[in-house]
């Protein structure tokens, strides 16, 4: 289990082959990459703020309560936070286990459970000021699918 | 008691922490007691309905005691991903 919240970059690819290779016993690796997004107006930058010390426990406890349920082999989960530019990578999230079907599912766990339980916050700044992105309930909303199902 | 601030609650209250011994036993009676603060805090606790709390970096609900916790913190809902 490999969970970091860091302010450099990182390369997905490098980091796809590494979780690849270290997964011994998978049949399936799924991986995700969460890239800034450009906004009307023009992105200039955006600023990712967390609370260190509790970022890193509740990406933890995500990736423990998808290990368990999926049974995986192995999990990675990094997440960047400072002042990133539009198509930057600011995050990724790879899982591994014996069968497709558990990869996919526990890596769309992970991505709804760190969108509303993770303490990040996005800042989007633009040539018309900055904003807050706001939190969508949608996102709520997919995380508690998992508690239904 | 460590009282954390982030996003805009911080940029509103014009401060990332401070240290307080509250009267209060729950968190919403700490925000309470916190928006009587000054004119910055009580615009940050305006929106109850906006704001999440941490109690030693766990998440609490606002009738949670705060009696024990060394750092509480308040934020916005979280939008990482």
């Amino acid at each position: 289990m490999d969970i970091r919240v860091q302010e450099a970059p990182f390369d997905a690819g490098a980091e796809l082959n590494a979780f690849t290779a270290a997964a011994g016993g998978a049949g399936a690796v799924v991986s995700f990459s969460g890239l800034v997004r450009d906004v009307a107006g023009g992105l200039q930058m955006l600023e990712v703020e967390h609370y260190p010390g509790m970022t890193e426990l509740a990406l933890r406890e995500a990736a423990e309560k998808a290990a368990e349920r999926w049974n995986l082999v192995n999990v990675l989960v990094i997440h960047r936070y400072g002042v990133l530019q539009a198509g930057a990578q600011i995050m990724m999230v790879a899982t591994a286990s014996r069968h497709r079907a558990a990869a996919f599912e526990a890596a769309e766990f992970l991505m709804d459970y760190l969108k509303s339980r993770a303490p990040f916050w996005k800042k989007e700044v633009t040539g018309q000021g900055a904003d807050w992105v706001q939190a969508r309930c949608e996102d709520e909303a997919a995380l508690k699918r998992w508690n239904d199902s | 008691m460590n009282i954390l601030y982030f996003a805009w609650l911080r940029e509103r209250i014009g401060l990332r922490q401070e240290e307080l011994a509250p009267q209060a036993t729950t968190v919403g009676a700490l925000m309470d007691e916190l928006a009587a603060r000054s004119a910055g805090h009580a615009s940050a606790f305006a929106d109850r309905s906006a704001i999440r709390a941490a109690a030693d970096q766990e998440l609490v609900e606002l009738d949670a005691p705060i009696a024990g916790a060394r750092e509480i913190a308040f934020f916005p809902p979280m939008t990482g991903g």
